[in-house]
């Protein structure tokens, strides 16, 4: 059932299908990102209570949920990694700490921009932004960790080790705002029950969170097909390609 | 539209500052990340052409006669 899988774990096979996927995420996140951006920081109506700052929110939300989902998908990676020894999940892992590392920075950066503004304070130690600040820093642990050993199969599984000890961070993360007293507010969307955020903010909410998804899949396929590049550059392929122009 | 004019729409309702900081510092982070990105891609294209340059002057050196 699974067989049509096999094929993949092949690095040619899976590198031809990064680069046919890349052009539609590239497509995807440029429309999504040109529409988002222009609705929501014109014609989304201002917060009552927050005014035009609330329009942080495009950019922090997005940021915010894929910080975490990037490191949800480099956690599965890094099992079928060190579990069923796939080098290609080790090498995906690599491929998406940077851009994960990218999008939690840009989460605590507009956050303290926002926070600024609206609690007074810059940075304020309270435990959904010190736990992100964590996230931030397993995210380079884990990069720094890879980058440590020139031996790649030794830095693919101490990295995923590390990856899936830093897991526990991201139900931390996410009930933060419940489990302990926060000045940070609760989640607008995330939640089971009907979304706390009128549907004419919401709307380019959601077009933006698809931007910087797709944005995180197309810079992770760049990447994964470069750590490819990477450990296979004496085979024949590679060489052909990097002969035969593009 | 919730503006009336583009100096009102970069004024922000006073929260200019923060609002176009917050965005600015995305736009240049995500603009950083994929430079790195094809710029590591040029760069791995070009070790490898280079290697095979190399491998190349190698075979020659060595398949030359009376030479040491």
């Amino acid at each position: 059932m699974w067989k049509w899988l096999h094929p993949y774990a092949k690095a040619q096979t899976s590198y031809e299908l990064a680069g046919k996927l890349i052009p539609w995420f590239t497509v995807v996140c440029c429309i999504s990102f040109a529409v988002g951006l222009v609705w929501g920081l014109a014609f989304a109506p201002a917060d009552y209570q927050q005014g035009d700052s609330f329009r942080i929110i495009y950019i922090h939300v997005p940021a915010a949920i894929l910080s975490m989902g990037a490191y949800t998908s480099m956690a599965v990676a890094a099992f079928i990694g060190l579990v069923w020894q796939i080098r290609l999940s080790d090498m995906a892992v690599a491929a998406m700490a940077p851009v994960g590392a990218v999008f939690t920075f840009i989460a605590l950066f507009t956050g303290a921009a926002w926070g600024k503004p609206m609690w007074g304070a810059w940075w304020v130690w309270d435990a959904r932004l010190t736990s992100e600040l964590i996230l931030l820093f397993l995210y380079l642990g884990v990069i720094a960790l890879y980058n440590a050993f020139s031996d790649k199969v030794l830095a693919g599984r101490a990295a995923g080790i590390l990856t899936l000890v830093g897991v526990i961070n991201i139900p931390i993360i996410h009930y933060s705002v419940e489990w302990w007293n926060t000045l940070h507010q609760g989640a607008s969307i995330t939640k089971f029950d009907k979304p706390s955020i009128a549907l004419s903010m919401l709307w380019p909410l959601l077009i933006m969170l698809l931007a910087f998804a797709t944005f995180f899949g197309a810079l992770m396929l760049m990447r994964f097909r470069n750590e490819i590049l990477q450990r296979e550059s004496h085979r024949p392929w590679v060489k052909a390609l990097v002969m035969g122009g593009k | 539209m919730e503006f009336v004019s583009w100096a009102d729409f970069f004024a922000m309702g006073g929260y200019g500052f923060y609002v176009w900081l917050s965005f600015g510092a995305t736009f240049i982070s995500m603009l950083g990340i994929v430079i790195d990105t094809r710029m590591k891609r040029a760069r791995l294209f070009k070790q490898v052409r280079n290697n095979i340059e190399r491998n190349k002057r190698m075979q020659a050196a060595r398949s030359m006669e009376n030479t040491l």
